[in-house]
């Protein structure tokens, strides 16, 4: 290791190289969220607020205010907003994985010249404005839309159905946003995979459809995991797509956050649900964690 | 799984991701102000963006924003990626590697949050930041981007045969050389990749950036996401057919370019390997 890397990176450009960028990032990325960890357990007067430690006639006081949190564990609302978040994210992932999946699928044993236009052709949207194509579903899914139009022209229906904000709208939303995540890491997954197992288990008289899910599903369970966390994390936190295609009904932790600080302006609660958020994601991050670590202990073992 | 039901499916997908860009596009050409009902083609809304003044200054606005970010973002993030691939055992390695991932996971609106309260307390303490901006809405990016420009480079160096760089130290090159010469148009494509994803990751941002703008400053997601929120609105998508017509040309000659560096370099490699043979023969 040491021998390949040149000379000038070990002293003070090895400093550099590693300091800069962690500076950085200690500066402006844990740093501002400490104060958020402060400010949700800090007093407020008017718009400061209270020192956490004080000094005061030989006594050192330490007052933590937990009553943001005790009000985000006991209000009912909340708890309802973060079991729906939750509810959502994974309804969404599941969603992804039932339509992604297959596509995935087609595309990794369609004719090879095709696919790197296939690929791109998932890719692509991915470059242009996210805001702009959630925006496109509230001219699909509006009551005046091109989606109740072409319904009413084929005389499916004969009043306009109401889809726009409501769970529905959001869900398509969501769906539309994430399937490229799930789809390309499986995809990846898919394409390497050894089409000689495949022929030996139908050798050995297996059916197709056994085939398919001992064999193929089995072995592309590390790509579904993958996509199923791309999906998942960032959907918990979502806020633009509740906030465009959702309704009232649909609680999203995110939208809470954003109202309780540009709304009720009150910062440390929107620190304390910035807080729980985290935790929230954690989760899912640390089972995913799990997961890998077993996978990789148990290819090594093999 | 036969193929019918296969080139079904990636058919309905690919419509399902195309037609509501393909809507977008087509009602921005239409003469009616109702965005959903076809009153015949028109080019009044690409003519009502010319005069206005609200969205062409959110353009520049994000425009030199997304400039900043993904170049300041590259650097970072070249720096980071050498520190992941090239130094295997430093203290606070783990630490480092959390701060790289962290960006990636951490919901937007809580980076949001937390960056407009430490700047609210930096004023405090401090005295800095008192005026929020485009400098703040730079911080606020780059502080997302770099990681994903960390993570773009990050894997071109480890995939890098580093006996190329090795052969030119053994052939007297100076490190400084080495870099500029060898390892340089070794990495340059995911240098690209990176700067072009920072770029279209910060030029698209909305929720980091309102919360980290200052009163005036408007970037131009927060001036389309106001007028979405409001309801359909023409010159929104007059403003998505601009940008998906620049996208695709862009797309398409990045991969062109792409495509024609990666044939050069394995000609030029071929015929480097040729000589050699050569040479080992006489």
């Amino acid at each position: 290791m040491r021998a390949s890397t040149p000379r000038w990176l070990h002293g003070w450009g090895r400093r550099v190289v590693i300091g800069v960028p962690f500076l950085f990032l200690v500066l402006f990325f844990s740093a501002p969220f400490l104060v958020v960890l402060r400010i949700s357990v800090s007093e407020a007067v008017g718009v400061r607020f209270m020192d956490l430690l004080t000094w005061d006639d030989g006594t050192l006081t330490l007052r933590l205010k937990f009553a943001n949190y005790l009000f985000l564990t006991s209000d009912p609302v909340y708890i309802l907003t973060y079991l729906s978040s939750i509810g959502f994210a994974l309804l969404n992932t599941l969603i992804c994985l039932a339509i992604g999946y297959p596509f995935a699928y087609f595309m990794a044993r369609s004719p090879a010249p095709w696919r790197p236009a296939l690929l791109m052709l998932v890719s692509l949207p991915f470059w242009t404005s996210y805001l702009l194509r959630i925006y496109a579903w509230k001219g699909l899914l509006d009551d005046s839309g091109v989606v109740n139009n072409v319904l009413l022209w084929l005389h499916l229906i004969d009043a306009p159905v109401r889809m726009m904000h409501t769970p529905f709208s959001m869900m398509v939303g969501m769906v539309y946003t994430y399937l490229p995540f799930m789809i390309l890491p499986v995809y990846a997954n898919l394409v390497k995979m050894d089409l000689r197992l495949v022929e030996a288990a139908a050798d050995l008289g297996s059916t197709p459809f056994r085939t398919f899910w001992l064999v193929t599903v089995a072995l592309s369970v590390p790509g579904i995991i993958a996509g199923s966390m791309l999906v998942l994390i960032p959907s918990i936190g979502e806020y633009v797509i509740p906030e465009l295609l959702g309704g009232p009904s649909t609680l999203m932790i995110g939208r809470v956050l954003w109202d309780e600080f540009f709304k009720n302006i009150d910062w440390s609660m929107a620190s304390a649900v910035a807080v729980s958020m985290v935790v929230l994601i954690l989760i899912p991050l640390a089972v995913f964690n799990h997961y890998q670590t077993r996978g990789a202990g148990r290819g090594s073992g093999a | 799984m036969n193929s019918a039901l296969g080139r079904a499916w990636l058919a309905f997908g690919y419509a399902f991701l195309y037609i509501p860009i393909a809507t977008l596009i087509a009602f921005s050409f239409n003469a009616s102000k109702m965005v959903t009902l076809w009153g015949g083609f028109s080019l009044h809304w690409y003519h009502e963006i010319l005069h206005d003044s609200e969205l062409i200054d959110g353009f520049v606005t994000s425009l030199k924003i997304a400039l900043m970010t993904a170049t300041a973002s590259l650097v970072l993030g070249t720096l980071a990626a050498f520190a992941l691939v090239r130094y295997r055992g430093f203290v606070g390695r783990t630490l480092f590697i959390a701060h790289i991932n962290a960006p990636l996971v951490v919901p937007e609106v809580i980076t949001g949050l937390s960056l407009l309260l430490f700047f609210v307390a930096c004023e405090r303490l401090f005295g800095i930041f008192t005026e929020r901006g485009i400098v703040t809405i730079w911080i606020g990016h780059t502080s997302i981007c770099t990681s994903y420009a960390a993570v773009v480079i990050q894997s071109r160096l480890l995939a890098m045969d580093k006996s190329l760089e090795e052969a030119a130290m053994n052939l007297g090159c100076r490190p400084l050389q080495v870099f500029m010469l060898v390892t340089l148009p070794l990495i340059v494509q995911s240098l690209v990749s990176a700067w072009l994803l920072t770029f279209t990751i910060s030029l698209d941002d909305v929720v980091t950036s309102s919360f980290l703008n200052g009163p005036g400053v408007k970037t131009l997601p927060i001036v389309i996401f106001a007028r979405a929120r409001l309801g359909l609105n023409p010159t929104v998508n007059a403003v998505a057919t601009l940008s998906v017509v620049v996208v695709s040309i862009g797309v398409l000659t990045g991969s062109l370019w792409m495509a024609r560096n990666e044939r050069r370099r394995a000609e030029e490699q071929a015929a480097a390997y040729r000589e050699g043979m050569l040479e080992a023969r006489a």
